[in-house]
């Protein structure tokens, strides 16, 4: 093991959680704001990948694909919050899982209907094709590089979003006291439906940069949903910071962990039953980190406040 | 005493009978076969309905315990099949009995560990771990090769039963229909029981569950770990109904199916899973002969039951249930 393929490693595990985060940041901002669980986040995420790599194969452009897929994705997210989210506000979370579970159903079929069985395919653009060398002799992508710097942006600019902006300051309100805000004249059903289109927006931003990196496919937005999850019950449900720092942990903990452990269990027993019990153990590695988080705090690292 | 619901609910279990003999005497064993499918669907949805129904504890990773009783059927008879000894030399079994023992056996140990972390939060947060505790049992079982890892396992004669040959359908299917029976006489004994009692008041009211003496965790755990054990004995059915188990049984797909189940069929009622196992099925077998997208249909009419048609079928059938 040298420092480089260490190095090469922990980027990979930083622009998974980078990726988390992107998905992260929708969901726990729609579960903070409007108090609803929307398991067909990851469909919006499929809806961007789609988006990019039908726009992008059409015009031979990757950046009008990145825009296709913003578009289409804070388009998709809008109408799912008009036809059907909004009658879910007041319903139990059980009423919120089934709903959502049948909007997957929907657009996993609706998609497969419009592409085919068969998984699409997305260039990485001319301009961040290539490789960087980073200490220690080491190559590593530009795009990926790209896809952190792109993560970091989009925090800022949340961050700023929300702590200094207008629409910010009443998405915080929505979030502390929504009859309130009501009461005072917002007109928070507009409200609602922008910050769903907002975080669906970023979901299908996250999909299309990662659709150049796998392929672009039906199904493609459930595992990371998954990963999504424990990242915001790890951070906090609710919490955008929360949602920030749980990826990154989530994201360097997955990645190392499939490439420490085998390398740390081969101390011990012979290098192929290593490798197995170390690939399991490593698929478990993150949901394990949830357990004994939760275990010491239930409400994860960073639980708003007022709820 | 023969109130509506419960004329609907002898409708059902005799139906669900009926049906199955006459397939088989008009030599029709796919329709035995579906009726099979139907009635160990509704033991798996039973065992949940007792956690989500009873209890109010929304688990979205009971398929989880579905498939480690499904495993357990495949890697019994896998070993007893090639005489190859088990951890601690333990040999493997085909016996159906056996099987049952130890998937229920292995399904509640696990239940335990994960219900005693994901019973200390509750709501959505419950919601997803119980989904993430799923996904790392799933991802154990895709990962580990020694039986079969994504492929799954096959299970090549189906397992024994004393007395029975469990390779004709029907037979198969009346284990099952008994066993399916057996389970809603538990589910019925239950609620009406101290502690189902204590358990469906701990969803009404915790506070004052707490207020009486009674520890809500205490209850909603033991809840989760019978439910549990419901329903891995259903997936030790299933793998055996197939021939077959994989980490499909695993996926939170499955998890969500069985809380499908429980609303097309109405959540909390004792025949819930039963009528919402045979509409699924039926709804499956009708779209998927006309179309391969049946799917998306199921998505629009599982849509419509949730805004619009609340009781379920049974709602439907039988009218409001009589407590909330």
């Amino acid at each position: 093991m040298t420092i480089a393929l260490a190095l090469e490693q922990l980027l990979n595990g930083i622009q998974l959680g980078v990726m988390l985060f992107l998905m992260a940041a929708g969901l726990t901002l729609i579960f903070g704001v409007m108090g609803l669980i929307n398991l067909a986040h990851g469909s919006l995420y499929m809806v961007g990948a789609f988006a990019c790599a039908a726009v992008a194969a059409w015009t031979g452009s990757f950046w009008l694909g990145l825009i296709a897929s913003l578009a289409c994705a804070a388009a998709a997210g809008a109408i799912v919050e008009l036809a059907v989210i909004r009658r879910l506000y007041d319903r139990d979370h059980l009423d919120q899982v089934l709903a959502t579970f049948a909007l997957i159903l929907i657009f996993s079929e609706g998609t497969r209907w419009l592409f085919g069985d068969f998984p699409l395919y997305l260039d990485i653009p001319a301009l961040l094709q290539g490789v960087v060398t980073l200490p220690g002799d080491a190559s590593y992508p530009v795009y990926r590089l790209a896809i952190i710097a792109v993560g970091a942006l989009i925090a800022l600019g949340l961050y700023l979003l929300i702590g200094k902006t207008r629409l910010g300051m009443r998405i915080r309100a929505g979030e502390s006291d929504r009859e309130m805000i009501g009461a005072l004249g917002v007109d928070i059903r507009t409200l609602y439906t922008l910050v769903f289109a907002l975080g669906s927006a970023l979901a299908g931003l996250a999909g299309a940069l990662v659709g150049a990196l796998q392929s672009v496919q039906v199904g493609m937005g459930e595992p990371v949903l998954i990963l999504a999850f424990v990242v915001i019950v790890i951070g906090g449900i609710g919490s955008i910071k929360g949602a920030l720092y749980g990826a990154l942990l989530v994201g360097v903990t997955d990645t190392l962990g499939r490439f420490l452990l085998p390398q740390f269990l081969a101390l011990f027993v012979d290098p192929s039953q290593a490798g197995m019990i170390g690939g399991a153990m490593a698929s478990m590695l993150i949901y394990v980190v949830m357990a004994v988080i939760l275990a010491v705090k239930p409400r994860g690292l960073f639980p708003p406040a007022h709820a | 005493m023969l109130t509506r619901e419960n004329t609907v609910n002898l409708v059902l279990a005799l139906l669900l009978l009926v049906a199955p003999l006459a397939a088989n005497a008009f030599g029709q064993p796919f329709y035995v076969t579906l009726a099979t499918r139907i009635a160990i669907l509704a033991l798996a949805a039973l065992g949940l309905n007792l956690a989500l129904g009873l209890g109010g504890l929304v688990s979205f990773g009971h398929a989880a315990f579905f498939g480690i009783g499904g495993y357990a059927a495949g890697i019994l008879s896998s070993h007893a099949l090639s005489y190859e000894p088990m951890i601690f030399g333990l040999p493997g079994t085909v016996q159906m009995p056996v099987i049952w023992i130890v998937a229920v056996i292995a399904a509640g140990l696990v239940a335990l560990a994960i219900g005693a972390i994901s019973l200390r939060t509750s709501g959505v947060y419950f919601i997803m771990i119980t989904l993430a505790f799923a996904q790392m049992v799933y991802y154990f079982a895709i990962s580990w090769p020694a039986y079969g890892g994504e492929d799954g396992l096959s299970i090549l004669v189906r397992n024994q039963f004393p007395g029975l040959n469990t390779m004709k359908p029907l037979s198969f299917f009346l284990v099952c229909y008994v066993v399916l029976l057996a389970g809603i006489g538990l589910f019925a004994l239950i609620r009406a029981s101290r502690f189902g009692t204590a358990l469906q008041a701990a969803r009404q009211n915790e506070t004052r569950v707490a207020t009486v003496g009674i520890h809500p965790y205490r209850i909603r755990l033991t809840g989760f770990v019978i439910s549990a054990m419901i329903t891995a004995l259903a997936g030790a059915l299933y793998a055996d109904l197939n021939r077959f188990v994989s980490p499909s049984m695993l996926s939170w797909h499955m998890s969500g199916e069985l809380i499908v189940l429980i609303i097309l069929g109405g959540t909390g009622r004792l025949f819930g899973p039963v009528a919402g196992a045979a509409l699924y099925v039926a709804f499956e077998f009708a779209l998927g002969g006309l179309t391969e997208r049946w799917q998306f249909f199921l998505g629009l009419i599982l849509l419509g039951v949730v805004l619009f048609a609340r009781g379920g079928l049974l709602g439907l059938l039988a009218g409001k249930a009589k407590h909330g």
